[in-house]
């Protein structure tokens, strides 16, 4: 069965360094930092993290009630991220119900901050009298999805997947092959996520949260580095609208990536840390799926974000397959960790770079670890010709997600 | 509570959950035609009185026949006369 080929034609971007996609990648180029302190932090028992990169500026209440009630900040961000996905692409308001269109948007979670003040109050006599009908819709393992679906009145396919940091990576890729073999037209594809102090306690039980440069914010997290001490959490959303190049063309839309690679697959050797012969293994996948050698690839974004264990084992797979002829730079010293979010926002800013022909480094890499060498590390943004991008993201419970793009060639 | 001000309780309290505009909030204004309201947001409606009156209303039938804001507010006087 022959499959269609796969364009983006809209991004949305939520995020701690802008909300929306020029302004992210001006503050990227630029290599500003999005992590700031939090002394709420100070508050949480036991927590040593002070940091996190938070979105500002983002009014809900420009969402209509009606959609907005069912909605946390996480749905908020994904709503916002897919209408600007939709705007760019210049999507006609008719096809949005045609059946055509699907949803693939995940987050880590439901909404923890709703889960909290719930129980917060439910504790105080357990009783359910005070609970309001929008709890449910802000806890569903596809809230976001089903928010933007119904908010944006789109009827195609939902789906939610949900794999912790690799999840929008994966929706981006399950969505490519939805569209590939022809079951959709285009579809509205990312992740999202909100802050919560609980995120950054799922890293700091296991020591992979950043705790030495708590006074430093803009100094950490430092992916690759000698000095790295661990994630920095960070929030907000990443869309992108994936289309089959028939229907873009048909439409005159503006072209500005193909996605020509997927790969996810499981690693049963830990719950919690990487396994070199199984991200191998996923890189070249997807890079099998897009019919390209190893020798193709002219720029690795990577997962890495700043832990001890993860950073070296995604350098050492990098090295066992491109060696250090092809740059590498991760966009999580600038971001912090976006979690659901971070795999579409980093495919995003990949497309960005592919338009502009320019390489954004590694934000806070100053002595590479020794154990993090022999791949080609990118500590200073570069001009440089780049067609094929090849996008890592990694998750705790063992789940592992390539996505590879190509530059589109205009005829 | 002055039969005003229980008036004023209960529009400012549903004023608030459901941001409505009080020009709008008339005693003859269908909650769901004029005011907007659906079927979650009468549940809701519900909850708000409870907690702004300190009564319980969910198992009313009552509660089902309302349909203008006048409704509500006869509804809701008549329960705070009862308690009293």
């Amino acid at each position: 069965m022959p499959l269609a080929p796969v364009v983006v034609t809209g991004i949305g971007i939520i995020s701690s360094l802008g909300n929306d996609f020029p302004q992210l990648m001006e503050a990227l180029l630029a290599g500003r930092s999005g992590v700031c302190e939090v002394p709420s932090l100070d508050q949480v028992g036991g927590l040593r993290s002070r940091l996190a990169a938070i979105v500002n500026g983002v009014d809900p209440k420009q969402i209509p009630r009606k959609f907005r009630r069912s909605m946390s900040n996480m749905s908020v961000f994904a709503y916002l991220a897919g209408k600007q996905a939709l705007e760019m692409a210049g999507y006609p308001d008719d096809r949005l119900d045609s059946g055509e269109l699907g949803v693939f948007i995940g987050s880590t979670l439901g909404s923890t901050a709703t889960s909290e003040s719930f129980f917060k109050d439910y504790f105080r006599d357990h009783s359910l009298e005070r609970m309001k009908t929008g709890l449910f819709f802000q806890l569903m393992g596809h809230s976001c999805a089903a928010n933007v679906a119904q908010s944006l009145g789109i009827t195609g396919r939902v789906m939610a997947p949900s794999a912790a940091c690799a999840t929008s990576c994966q929706a981006v890729g399950y969505a490519y092959e939805q569209i590939a073999l022809g079951r959709q037209e285009a579809i509205l594809c990312g992740g999202a996520d909100e802050f919560h102090p609980l995120t950054v306690a799922t890293f700091d039980i296991m020591h992979a949260a950043s705790t030495g440069f708590n006074r430093q914010p803009n100094a950490a997290p430092r992916p690759f580095d000698s000095r790295r001490d661990g994630v920095v959490c960070g929030e907000g959303s990443g869309i992108l609208l994936l289309e089959s190049k028939v229907s873009a063309r048909q439409r005159g839309a503006r072209i500005l990536a193909e996605v020509v690679g997927f790969a996810t697959n499981s690693d049963t050797s830990s719950i919690a840390n990487p396994d070199v012969g199984a991200l191998v293994t996923c890189m070249h996948l997807a890079l099998k799926d897009a019919g390209l050698a190893a020798e193709e690839v002219d720029y690795v974004n990577a997962h890495a974000t700043g832990t001890e264990q993860g950073d070296i084992a995604e350098a050492e797979a990098i090295r066992q397959l491109f060696a250090d002829r092809v740059p590498v730079s991760s966009l999580k010293g600038h971001l912090g960790h976006t979690m659901a979010a971070s795999g579409a926002i980093e495919l995003a800013v990949s497309i960005g770079m592919l338009e502009r022909q320019q390489l954004i480094a590694t934000r806070n890499l100053e002595q590479i670890d020794e154990r993090c060498a022999g791949i080609a590390h990118l500590q200073q943004n570069r001009a440089q010709q780049v067609k094929i991008i090849l996008k890592n993201n990694f998750a705790m419970g063992g789940i592992n997600c390539t996505v590879i793009l190509r530059s589109y060639l205009h005829d | 509570m002055t039969e005003q001000e229980v008036i004023e309780l209960i529009d400012s309290s549903l004023a608030e959950e459901f941001e409505l505009d009080r020009v709008d909030m008339t005693p003859e204004a269908n909650i769901y035609e004029e005011l907007g309201l659906d079927s979650l947001d009468t549940v809701d409606m519900v909850i708000v009185l409870e907690g702004a009156f300190d009564f319980k209303i969910r198992e009313e039938e009552a509660v089902r026949a309302i349909r203008t804001l006048g409704d509500i507010h006869r509804f809701v006087l008549e329960k705070v006369a009862d308690q009293n």
